[in-house]
Protein backbone atom coordinates (compact mmCIF):
# COMPACT_ATOMS: atom_id res chain seq x y z
CA UNK A 1 0.00 0.00 0.00
CA UNK A 2 1.48 3.35 -1.03
CA UNK A 3 1.13 6.60 0.88
CA UNK A 4 -1.24 8.12 -1.68
CA UNK A 5 -3.37 4.98 -1.58
CA UNK A 6 -3.52 5.29 2.20
CA UNK A 7 -4.64 8.92 2.09
CA UNK A 8 -7.21 8.36 -0.63
CA UNK A 9 -9.02 5.77 1.55
CA UNK A 10 -10.52 4.10 -1.48
CA UNK A 11 -11.92 7.42 -2.71
CA UNK A 12 -13.40 8.38 0.67
CA UNK A 13 -10.34 10.28 1.90
CA UNK A 14 -12.19 13.61 2.16
CA UNK A 15 -14.81 12.17 4.54
CA UNK A 16 -12.40 10.12 6.65
CA UNK A 17 -9.83 12.91 7.06
CA UNK A 18 -12.43 15.61 7.70
CA UNK A 19 -13.64 13.45 10.62
CA UNK A 20 -10.20 12.58 11.95
CA UNK A 21 -8.99 16.15 11.45
CA UNK A 22 -11.87 17.66 13.41
CA UNK A 23 -11.27 15.19 16.26
CA UNK A 24 -7.59 16.17 16.37
CA UNK A 25 -8.37 19.89 16.12
CA UNK A 26 -10.95 19.85 18.92
CA UNK A 27 -8.88 17.72 21.30
CA UNK A 28 -5.64 19.68 20.84
CA UNK A 29 -7.59 22.93 20.86
CA UNK A 30 -9.27 22.12 24.16
CA UNK A 31 -5.94 21.39 25.85
CA UNK A 32 -4.41 24.56 24.38
CA UNK A 33 -7.31 26.77 25.50
CA UNK A 34 -7.18 25.34 29.05
CA UNK A 35 -3.43 25.91 29.27
CA UNK A 36 -3.62 29.53 28.14
CA UNK A 37 -6.60 30.12 30.45
CA UNK A 38 -4.49 28.85 33.34
CA UNK A 39 -1.58 31.10 32.41
CA UNK A 40 -3.90 34.11 32.36
CA UNK A 41 -5.39 33.22 35.74
CA UNK A 42 -1.99 32.84 37.39
CA UNK A 43 -0.87 36.18 35.95
CA UNK A 44 -4.03 37.86 37.22
CA UNK A 45 -3.67 36.42 40.74
CA UNK A 46 0.00 37.47 40.86
CA UNK A 47 -1.02 41.01 39.91
CA UNK A 48 -3.56 41.07 42.75
CA UNK A 49 -0.95 39.85 45.23
CA UNK A 50 1.49 42.56 44.11
CA UNK A 51 -1.18 45.26 44.40
CA UNK A 52 -2.06 44.12 47.93
CA UNK A 53 1.59 44.22 48.96
CA UNK A 54 2.11 47.79 47.74
CA UNK A 55 -1.01 48.94 49.52
CA UNK A 56 0.30 47.74 52.87
CA UNK B 1 -5.43 1.29 53.76
CA UNK B 2 -8.16 3.67 54.70
CA UNK B 3 -8.64 6.71 52.55
CA UNK B 4 -10.53 9.66 53.91
CA UNK B 5 -12.50 10.67 50.82
CA UNK B 6 -13.99 13.71 52.50
CA UNK B 7 -10.52 15.11 52.82
CA UNK B 8 -10.53 15.59 49.05
CA UNK B 9 -13.90 17.34 48.97
CA UNK B 10 -12.16 20.61 49.85
CA UNK B 11 -10.72 22.42 46.82
CA UNK B 12 -7.49 23.16 48.69
CA UNK B 13 -6.72 19.45 49.16
CA UNK B 14 -8.18 18.33 45.83
CA UNK B 15 -6.06 20.76 43.83
CA UNK B 16 -2.65 19.16 44.59
CA UNK B 17 -4.13 15.73 43.83
CA UNK B 18 -5.12 16.83 40.31
CA UNK B 19 -1.55 17.97 39.76
CA UNK B 20 -0.44 14.36 40.01
CA UNK B 21 -3.37 12.89 38.06
CA UNK B 22 -3.36 15.09 34.94
CA UNK B 23 -0.03 13.75 33.51
CA UNK B 24 -1.13 10.15 34.20
CA UNK B 25 -4.38 10.58 32.22
CA UNK B 26 -2.55 12.52 29.50
CA UNK B 27 -0.11 9.66 28.98
CA UNK B 28 -2.85 7.03 28.98
CA UNK B 29 -4.99 9.04 26.55
CA UNK B 30 -2.11 9.49 24.12
CA UNK B 31 -1.08 5.83 24.19
CA UNK B 32 -4.61 4.43 23.88
CA UNK B 33 -5.81 6.78 21.12
CA UNK B 34 -2.61 6.40 19.09
CA UNK B 35 -2.59 2.63 19.64
CA UNK B 36 -6.28 2.29 18.78
CA UNK B 37 -6.02 4.35 15.60
CA UNK B 38 -2.82 2.56 14.55
CA UNK B 39 -4.64 -0.74 14.89
CA UNK B 40 -7.66 0.64 13.07
CA UNK B 41 -5.73 2.00 10.10
CA UNK B 42 -2.91 -0.52 9.73
CA UNK B 43 -3.94 -3.82 11.31
CA UNK B 44 -7.12 -4.45 9.36
CA UNK B 45 -5.43 -5.70 6.16
CA UNK B 46 -8.25 -7.90 4.99
CA UNK B 47 -10.43 -4.81 4.62
CA UNK B 48 -7.99 -2.51 2.88
CA UNK B 49 -9.14 -3.56 -0.57
CA UNK B 50 -12.72 -2.83 0.38
CA UNK B 51 -14.09 0.26 -1.35
CA UNK B 52 -16.14 1.27 1.68
CA UNK B 53 -13.23 2.62 3.68
CA UNK B 54 -15.37 5.40 5.10
CA UNK B 55 -16.29 2.93 7.85
CA UNK B 56 -13.08 4.11 9.56
CA UNK B 57 -14.99 7.19 10.71
CA UNK B 58 -16.50 4.89 13.33
CA UNK B 59 -13.28 4.98 15.39
CA UNK B 60 -13.99 8.57 16.37
CA UNK B 61 -17.75 8.66 15.80
CA UNK B 62 -18.84 5.89 18.16
CA UNK B 63 -16.33 6.79 20.87
CA UNK B 64 -17.39 10.44 20.76
CA UNK B 65 -21.08 9.46 20.84
CA UNK B 66 -20.56 7.29 23.92
CA UNK B 67 -18.64 10.09 25.63
CA UNK B 68 -21.33 12.66 24.81
CA UNK B 69 -23.89 10.58 26.73
CA UNK B 70 -21.59 9.31 29.52
CA UNK B 71 -20.28 12.76 30.31
CA UNK B 72 -23.83 14.03 30.64
CA UNK B 73 -24.44 11.32 33.24
CA UNK B 74 -21.21 12.34 34.99
CA UNK B 75 -22.34 15.98 34.94
CA UNK B 76 -25.70 15.06 36.51
CA UNK B 77 -23.93 12.86 39.10
CA UNK B 78 -21.83 15.80 40.33
CA UNK B 79 -24.80 18.17 40.09
CA UNK B 80 -26.84 15.85 42.33
CA UNK B 81 -23.97 15.45 44.83
CA UNK B 82 -23.80 19.22 44.90
CA UNK B 83 -27.54 19.62 45.43
CA UNK B 84 -27.68 16.96 48.17
CA UNK B 85 -24.48 17.65 50.13
CA UNK B 86 -24.03 21.28 49.08
CA UNK B 87 -20.33 20.83 48.36
CA UNK B 88 -18.57 23.47 46.28
CA UNK B 89 -16.20 21.01 44.63
CA UNK B 90 -19.02 18.84 43.26
CA UNK B 91 -20.52 21.87 41.50
CA UNK B 92 -17.11 22.79 40.15
CA UNK B 93 -16.68 19.27 38.73
CA UNK B 94 -20.12 19.48 37.12
CA UNK B 95 -19.22 22.81 35.54
CA UNK B 96 -15.88 21.41 34.36
CA UNK B 97 -17.56 18.43 32.66
CA UNK B 98 -20.01 20.38 30.50
CA UNK B 99 -17.67 21.92 27.87
CA UNK B 100 -15.94 18.59 27.24
CA UNK B 101 -19.32 16.89 26.88
CA UNK B 102 -20.43 19.58 24.45
CA UNK B 103 -17.25 19.15 22.39
CA UNK B 104 -17.78 15.39 22.13
CA UNK B 105 -21.43 15.95 21.18
CA UNK B 106 -20.37 18.33 18.42
CA UNK B 107 -17.73 15.84 17.26
CA UNK B 108 -20.41 13.11 17.14
CA UNK B 109 -22.64 15.27 14.93
CA UNK B 110 -19.74 16.37 12.72
CA UNK B 111 -18.32 12.88 12.10
CA UNK B 112 -21.85 11.54 11.76
CA UNK B 113 -22.56 14.10 9.04
CA UNK B 114 -19.54 13.00 7.00
CA UNK B 115 -20.38 9.35 7.52
CA UNK B 116 -24.00 10.04 6.57
CA UNK B 117 -22.93 11.80 3.36
CA UNK B 118 -21.06 8.68 2.24
CA UNK B 119 -23.56 6.03 3.22
CA UNK B 120 -26.94 7.81 3.01
CA UNK B 121 -26.05 10.59 0.57
CA UNK B 122 -26.94 13.40 2.97
CA UNK B 123 -25.08 15.35 5.66
CA UNK B 124 -28.15 15.81 7.78
CA UNK B 125 -31.61 14.35 8.27
CA UNK B 126 -34.19 14.81 11.01
CA UNK B 127 -33.76 11.20 12.05
CA UNK B 128 -34.66 10.47 15.73
CA UNK B 129 -31.06 9.67 16.71
CA UNK B 130 -29.61 12.78 15.08
CA UNK B 131 -32.34 15.08 16.34
CA UNK B 132 -32.00 13.91 19.95
CA UNK B 133 -28.19 14.21 19.77
CA UNK B 134 -28.62 17.79 18.54
CA UNK B 135 -30.94 18.50 21.49
CA UNK B 136 -28.21 17.12 23.77
CA UNK B 137 -25.79 19.70 22.34
CA UNK B 138 -28.33 22.45 23.09
CA UNK B 139 -28.75 21.07 26.61
CA UNK B 140 -25.00 21.30 27.26
CA UNK B 141 -24.96 24.84 25.84
CA UNK B 142 -28.02 25.76 27.93
CA UNK B 143 -26.32 24.48 31.08
CA UNK B 144 -23.19 26.53 30.37
CA UNK B 145 -25.21 29.62 29.47
CA UNK B 146 -27.26 29.42 32.67
CA UNK B 147 -24.09 28.86 34.69
CA UNK B 148 -22.50 32.03 33.35
CA UNK B 149 -25.67 34.13 33.25
CA UNK B 150 -26.02 34.37 37.06
CA UNK B 151 -23.24 36.28 38.81
CA UNK B 152 -23.69 34.69 42.24
CA UNK B 153 -21.92 31.34 41.82
CA UNK B 154 -23.94 29.63 44.58
CA UNK B 155 -27.19 30.46 42.81
CA UNK B 156 -25.89 29.70 39.31
CA UNK B 157 -24.56 26.33 40.54
CA UNK B 158 -27.91 25.31 41.97
CA UNK B 159 -29.99 26.56 39.05
CA UNK B 160 -27.82 24.91 36.40
CA UNK B 161 -27.63 21.68 38.44
CA UNK B 162 -31.43 21.54 38.43
CA UNK B 163 -31.55 22.12 34.67
CA UNK B 164 -28.98 19.36 34.10
CA UNK B 165 -30.91 16.91 36.28
CA UNK B 166 -34.17 17.52 34.43
CA UNK B 167 -32.34 17.07 31.13
CA UNK B 168 -31.21 13.58 32.13
CA UNK B 169 -34.45 12.15 30.65
CA UNK B 170 -32.93 12.79 27.22
CA UNK B 171 -30.14 10.21 27.63
CA UNK B 172 -32.31 7.04 27.51
CA UNK B 173 -34.29 8.63 24.66
CA UNK B 174 -31.09 9.04 22.62
CA UNK B 175 -29.99 5.53 23.53
CA UNK B 176 -33.23 3.88 22.38
CA UNK B 177 -34.01 6.29 19.54
CA UNK B 178 -32.74 3.79 16.95
CA UNK B 179 -35.19 1.14 18.13
CA UNK B 180 -38.21 2.45 16.36
CA UNK B 181 -41.24 0.54 17.67
CA UNK B 182 -43.27 0.94 14.50
CA UNK B 183 -41.51 1.59 11.17
CA UNK B 184 -44.68 3.20 9.81
CA UNK B 185 -44.60 5.81 12.57
CA UNK B 186 -40.95 6.76 12.49
CA UNK B 187 -38.35 6.07 9.85
CA UNK B 188 -34.92 5.77 11.45
CA UNK B 189 -31.97 6.23 9.11
CA UNK B 190 -29.43 5.59 11.81
CA UNK B 191 -28.50 1.94 12.14
CA UNK B 192 -28.71 0.00 15.38
CA UNK B 193 -25.65 -0.95 17.36
CA UNK B 194 -23.70 -3.64 15.52
CA UNK B 195 -20.83 -4.23 17.91
CA UNK B 196 -21.23 -8.02 17.94
CA UNK B 197 -21.16 -8.34 14.13
CA UNK B 198 -18.07 -6.22 13.59
CA UNK B 199 -14.77 -7.86 12.64
CA UNK B 200 -12.47 -8.49 15.63
CA UNK B 201 -9.61 -6.15 14.71
CA UNK B 202 -11.98 -3.29 14.02
CA UNK B 203 -13.71 -3.86 17.35
CA UNK B 204 -10.40 -3.82 19.25
CA UNK B 205 -9.31 -0.59 17.54
CA UNK B 206 -12.67 1.01 18.24
CA UNK B 207 -12.83 0.01 21.92
CA UNK B 208 -9.21 1.02 22.63
CA UNK B 209 -9.78 4.43 21.01
CA UNK B 210 -12.98 4.87 23.02
CA UNK B 211 -11.08 4.06 26.23
CA UNK B 212 -8.50 6.66 25.18
CA UNK B 213 -11.34 9.19 24.83
CA UNK B 214 -12.32 8.43 28.44
CA UNK B 215 -8.76 9.13 29.60
CA UNK B 216 -8.68 12.33 27.54
CA UNK B 217 -11.95 13.42 29.14
CA UNK B 218 -10.57 12.79 32.64
CA UNK B 219 -7.48 14.80 31.76
CA UNK B 220 -9.24 17.90 30.38
CA UNK B 221 -11.95 17.86 33.07
CA UNK B 222 -9.27 17.87 35.78
CA UNK B 223 -7.39 20.63 33.95
CA UNK B 224 -10.58 22.68 33.76
CA UNK B 225 -11.54 22.09 37.39
CA UNK B 226 -8.09 23.38 38.38
CA UNK B 227 -8.80 26.58 36.47
CA UNK B 228 -12.25 26.88 38.05
CA UNK B 229 -10.75 26.41 41.52
CA UNK B 230 -8.13 29.11 40.85
CA UNK B 231 -10.82 31.42 39.47
CA UNK B 232 -13.26 30.99 42.33
CA UNK B 233 -10.80 30.76 45.21
CA UNK B 234 -8.37 33.43 44.02
CA UNK B 235 -8.97 35.58 47.10
CA UNK B 236 -8.19 32.80 49.59
CA UNK B 237 -4.87 32.53 51.39
CA UNK B 238 -4.12 29.02 50.14
CA UNK B 239 -4.35 30.02 46.48
CA UNK B 240 -2.14 33.07 47.04
CA UNK B 241 0.39 30.95 48.91
CA UNK B 242 0.27 28.34 46.11
CA UNK B 243 0.85 30.92 43.40
CA UNK B 244 3.82 32.38 45.31
CA UNK B 245 5.31 28.91 45.81
CA UNK B 246 6.84 26.87 43.01
CA UNK B 247 3.82 24.67 42.54
CA UNK B 248 1.84 27.54 41.10
CA UNK B 249 4.26 27.84 38.21
CA UNK B 250 3.49 24.38 36.88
Amino acid sequence: MSISEFFSMGGFGYYVWMSMGMALLLMLGEVFVLKSQRKGLIKQIKRTIRREKTRL
Amino acid sequence: MKINWFKYSAPSTFYPLTHKLVPVFAGLAFLLIMGGLYWGFFQTPDLLTDQKQYYRILYVHVGAAWMSMWLYAVLVFWALIGLIFNTRLAYMLAAATAPTGAIFTFLTLWTGAFWGKTSWGTYWDWDPRMTTELILLFLYIGYMALQSAIDDSRRSDRASALLATVGLVLIPIIFWSVNCPDPNQCAALHQQSSMSQVEGNIRIAWLVTALGFWMFAFMVILMRVKNIILQREQHTTWVKRLICSNEGQQ
